[in-house]
C-alpha cells in the first residue's frame, strides 16, 4: 500500500525539518524527488542521502516568476511532476498594532500567493495525465488563530480555501488537492521553551507529547498515493489533538 | 479545408472523445460537443501549443466555435 514508484515529486521549502522528513518518506515509497528550497548546501546534503532518484532544485519563492521556472526544471529534468507538496513557509510575528505592511506582505506572498503559483505551473501537466497530487502544508493556527501571527494565520487559512476551490476546479481531472495542518512539532524552538512552558503546551495536546516530522510526512505520503484516491478538499490536522475539527 | 482547419479539428476529437462528424464549423464546444469550462480552457492550451501562437484570455473567451478556433488561428499566423 501507499507505493510511490515511478512518480515525481517536489517539496518546497526540503531545508526545514518537516519538508526533509516529507522528502525522505516520498522516497523511500518510492517516488523520484525534487528539493526546493533558498539553502543549496542543505538541499545538496539532503540529496547525497536520498541517493538516486533526487534532484537539488534551489528556488526563491518570493519571486513570482520562480513557481513557474522551478516547475518547468523538474518537468524537464524528471521528466513529469506528479505531486507538489507546498511546504515552504516562514513567519515574521508580530502583534497586529505593530505589524508593518511589509511583514503583512511578505507572508501572505510565500506562504499563500507561491502555492497558489507552483499549484497553477503543476496542474497544466496533471490535467494532461489525468491524474496528480497538490498538498500544501497549513498550520494548526490556520484554524485556531494565534496571537502575533495574524499574517500567517491568515496566509495557512488561506491555503485551506485555495485548495478547496481547486479541489473543485480539478476533480474531473484526477487531480487531488488536500491540506495537511501540523499542530505543535519537535524542533529547536521548541526545544528552547522552558519546563513551564512545555507544562502548559502539553495540557492542551490529549496525546500528550509534541509531534515530530515524521508525523507529518506519513500524512502526505498517505495523501499522495493511490489510494488516497478518493480524498480531496480536505484538511488533515495532525495535532495530537490540540485542536480537533 | 486547409491544414490550420484539421489540425483544430483533429486536436478537438483527441480532447473532447467525441466523434469527428460532430466536428463541424458552427459546432459549439459547450453546447454541441459537451465542453465544460475546463475543457475550453485545455482546448485553448493544446491549440497555442500545437500551432505556437499566444491566445489572451479576452480572445480565448470569443472563442466558443470550432470555426472561431480556425479563425484565430489562421489571422494569428498570417499576422
Amino acid at each position: 500500500m501507499f507505493g510511490l514508484q515511478g512518480k515525481v515529486a517536489l517539496v518546497t521549502g526540503a531545508t526545514g525539518g518537516i519538508g526533509a522528513e516529507i522528502a525522505r518518506a516520498l522516497h523511500r515509497q518510492g517516488a523520484k524527488v525534487a528539493l526546493s528550497g533558498t539553502r543549496e548546501a542543505v538541499l545538496a546534503e539532503l540529496a547525497a542521502e536520498l541517493g538516486e532518484g533526487a534532484l537539488v532544485a534551489p528556488a526563491d519563492l518570493s519571486d513570482p516568476a520562480a513557481p513557474q521556472a522551478l516547475v518547468e526544471r523538474v518537468e524537464s529534468e524528471l521528466g513529469r511532476l506528479d505531486i507538489l507538496v507546498n511546504n515552504a513557509g516562514f513567519t515574521r510575528d508580530g502583534l497586529a498594532m505593530r505589524m508593518s505592511d511589509k511583514d503583512w506582505a511578505d507572508v501572505l506572498e510565500v506562504d499563500l500567493s507561491a502555492p497558489f503559483r507552483l499549484a497553477r505551473a503543476a496542474m497544466r501537466g496533471m490535467m494532461k495525465r489525468r491524474a496528480g497530487r497538490i498538498i500544501s502544508i497549513a498550520s494548526i493556527v490556520g484554524t485556531t488563530g494565534n496571537p502575533g501571527q495574524a499574517n500567517y494565520a491568515a496566509a495557512k487559512a488561506g491555503l485551506v480555501g485555495m485548495s478547496k476551490s481547486l479541489a473543485q476546479e480539478l476533480a474531473s481531472r484526477g487531480i487531488t488537492v488536500n491540506v495537511v495542518a501540523p499542530g505543535f512539532i519537535r524542533t529547536p524552538m521548541t526545544d528552547a521553551l522552558n519546563e513551564q512552558q512545555k507544562t502548559r503546551l502539553m495540557e492542551r495536546i490529549p496525546l500528550g507529547r509534541m509531534g515530530e516530522a515524521a508525523d507529518i510526512a506519513a500524512a502526505v505520503a498517505y495523501l499522495a498515493s493511490d489510494e488516497a484516491g478518493w480524498v480531496t478538499g480536505a484538511t488533515l490536522h495532525v495535532n495530537g489533538g490540540m485542536a480537533m475539527s | 479545408m486547409s491544414d490550420t482547419a484539421e489540425k483544430v479539428k483533429k486536436i478537438v476529437v483527441e480532447h473532447l472523445g467525441v466523434e469527428e462528424a460532430k466536428v463541424t464549423a458552427e459546432a459549439s464546444f459547450i453546447d454541441d460537443l459537451g465542453a465544460d469550462s475546463l475543457d475550453t480552457v485545455e482546448l485553448v492550451m493544446a491549440f497555442e501549443e500545437a500551432f505556437g501562437v499566444e491566445i489572451p484570455d479576452d480572445a480565448a473567451e470569443k472563442i466558443t466555435t470550432v470555426k472561431d478556433a480556425i479563425d484565430y488561428i489562421e489571422a494569428q499566423k498570417a499576422a
